[in-house]
């Protein structure tokens, strides 16, 4: 055998050229999707670390035509409305997922899993008009009418990331508790969801993370409301995303640079909610063996 | 096909005394059985082993339109070990799923024909699927422990929900785990998680959790399949140990297993029961070509 036949040429030479090509592009592909964001997370750095002081987290918004103040009311704002929302959405996300993992049929579940995934694709604007309609017209806006949004827009979430989790869970599992003689039911709550609980509770804080910045149903549900720190669901509440909103079609300079210093923070918030659910994730993935 | 294995050693018989308690020590209690519905629950079952015969009449089962048992009628006797053998794919596996009705659980399976527990149907319409699973125990080819529960929690599972309290249900672990072998390996890290043991421990410790409901008869479905040759020896002592207590039917692709094991040992061939007898009539001298072409090596 010649040892030509082994070097590198002709043919050989092509497919490694291209091989080296397409190995090229998709390394700067991704790089590009981490400087996106190393792009945006800095530049809200730059811009919005000078505002950020503990003055600006603890104080209210200053009245128009006042300077200073800060997001406290947004702070706590946000904190109600995407608690509510967790509150409603989470508990039956985790049910519906539970339904069509362990006990629906494969005909019904598909369906469920298909309306899931149209839900998650709704705009949220055409969410906010919806619980608009419902809620506000007539009436008054309302931090519980944003919370009702938001549970709309978390509910596939947490049901979707909640089904993918349950199915992980090794079916010898479920067996070996069905051959217990253990009742389907308490086979779930004892042996599936036990084993499941980080990567559920990852579901849970994803769909947290992607609430907490959601503006466009606040406009409609929650965007009028009154200074200082309010804390009744009834009325309209002050959320973070607003204020960066109303801040930056502000003209003075100082509103931007407060606008970038919410903006900073509720990166922040998502970015150590979206650690978190990874650590769960994967301790979770471990304790199923994936 | 597995069905030789070299490196089974009969060295390994000297080493690993088994703890000395004896597993049956304190076994006098009785147990519910499988009843039907509005009947009473509690027949009082005396130890003498005649209970737990399980018998197959006419026994088929499928996989959507493909048929993997094939009409098998068949009795297990309380008092013996009973081997099933045959090649991969022959429905061996199924057969045994359907006598805890574990076979349905798949989408699309279904199976016709008769399971009897002591001449009692466990597929009559009026019976509970889980009162058929406490009766009817089952080991499974890859240890399979809760990973989130601990080694005590993990032999209790099958237990907690007929409200036992705390030292009762101690009691039962201990001995479920005594009766598995396994007691003096785990007693001073029982509340460590029962994913930690070994490969060898872990299957020991489903048996000791299969056991803890108190079943009439327990199923084994290549329950050494996974495990070392030094595993292996403990789990085939315990069986011959369990014997007394529960009906064992184990699925074994091992024949030498079939043959240190068992008292009766089953072959079967694409989903059919070819030859059932005493296992050393079914190694030495069978009645059927195909069971002696197989346990000779010739095919499958």
């Amino acid at each position: 055998m010649s040892h030509a036949l082994l070097m590198d040429r002709g043919n050989l030479k092509r497919r490694n050229r291209i091989s080296k090509v397409v190995g090229g592009a998709s390394t700067i592909a991704a790089l590009l999707a981490v400087a996106v964001l190393l792009i945006v997370v800095g530049s809200v750095l730059l811009k919005g670390i000078g505002a950020l002081s503990l003055h600006f987290l603890t104080t209210p918004t200053a009245l128009f035509g006042e300077s200073g103040g800060g997001i406290s009311n947004a702070i706590v704002g946000t904190g109600i409305m995407v608690g509510l929302a967790a509150l409603m959405a989470i508990p039956v996300g985790l049910l519906v997922a539970i339904y069509t993992t362990e006990f629906a049929s494969t005909r019904l579940a598909h369906p469920i899993r298909f309306v899931l995934d149209l839900l998650n694709g709704v705009p949220t604007i055409i969410t906010g008009i919806f619980v608009y309609g419902l809620l506000v017209a007539g009436k008054h806006q309302s931090g519980f009418a944003a919370s009702v949004a938001l549970a709309i827009i978390m509910l596939p979430i947490v049901a979707r990331t909640a089904q993918e989790v349950l199915t992980l869970v090794p079916g010898t599992l479920k067996e070996a508790a069905h051959a217990l003689g253990i009742a389907p039911w308490r086979a779930t709550m004892r042996v599936t969801l036990p084993t499941a609980a980080g990567g559920l509770l990852t579901g849970a804080l994803l769909a947290v993370a992607r609430v907490a910045g959601e503006t466009a149903p606040l406009i409609l549900l929650s965007s009028i409301f009154s200074p200082g720190v309010r804390t009744e669901p009834g009325e309209a509440l002050a959320s973070i995303p607003i204020f960066i909103f109303q801040s930056s079609e502000s003209p003075s300079p100082e509103a931007h640079t407060q606008a970038w210093a919410a903006a900073l923070i509720l990166i922040a918030f998502v970015l150590v909610l979206n650690i978190v659910a990874r650590v769960f994730y994967a301790r979770s993935r471990k304790r199923m063996g994936a | 096909m597995d069905s030789r294995n070299p490196t089974e050693s009969p060295i390994v018989t000297e080493q690993n005394p088994e703890p000395q308690a004896d597993p049956r020590a304190d076994l006098g209690h009785t147990r519910p059985m499988v009843s039907v519905a509005g009947e009473p629950a509690a027949k009082p079952a005396k130890r003498g082993r005649e209970i737990g015969n399980i018998e197959l009449q006419g026994l088929s089962a499928y996989y959507g339109s493909n048929r993997a048992v094939r009409n098998v009628s068949l009795g297990f006797d309380s008092a013996k070990v009973t081997a099933i053998i045959g090649p991969s794919g022959c429905g061996k596996s199924t057969m045994v799923r359907c006598i805890n009705r574990m076979h349905e659980e798949i989408a699309g399976a279904r199976s016709e024909g008769k399971v009897l527990l002591d001449g009692l149907d466990l597929y009559d319409p009026r019976i509970d699927i889980v009162a058929v699973r406490r009766s009817v125990g089952m080991v499974f080819q890859k240890p399979n422990p809760f990973p989130t529960m601990s080694v005590i929690d993990n032999v209790t599972a099958g237990l907690r929900l007929t409200g036992a309290s705390r030292g009762e249900l101690d009691d039962r672990a201990r001995e479920a785990l005594v009766g598995a072998g396994l007691w003096d390996e785990v007693k001073d890290r029982l509340k460590a998680p029962g994913a930690g043991l070994s490969g060898g421990q872990q299957q020991r410790l489903c048996i000791a959790r299969a056991l803890a409901v108190d079943p009439e008869v327990l199923l084994m479905d290549e329950p050494c399949s996974a495990l070392d040759p030094v595993a292996t020896l403990k789990i085939e002592e315990l069986i011959g140990e369990l014997k007394e207590r529960v009906t064992i039917v184990i699925v074994t692709h091992n024949m030498q297993q079939a043959a240190r094991v068992a008292d009766t040992t089953v072959f079967m061939l694409n989903g059919e029961l070819v030859e059932v007898g005493p296992t050393d009539e079914i190694f030495t001298n069978p009645n059927d070509d195909r069971t002696e072409q197989y346990v000779t090596g010739k095919f499958g």
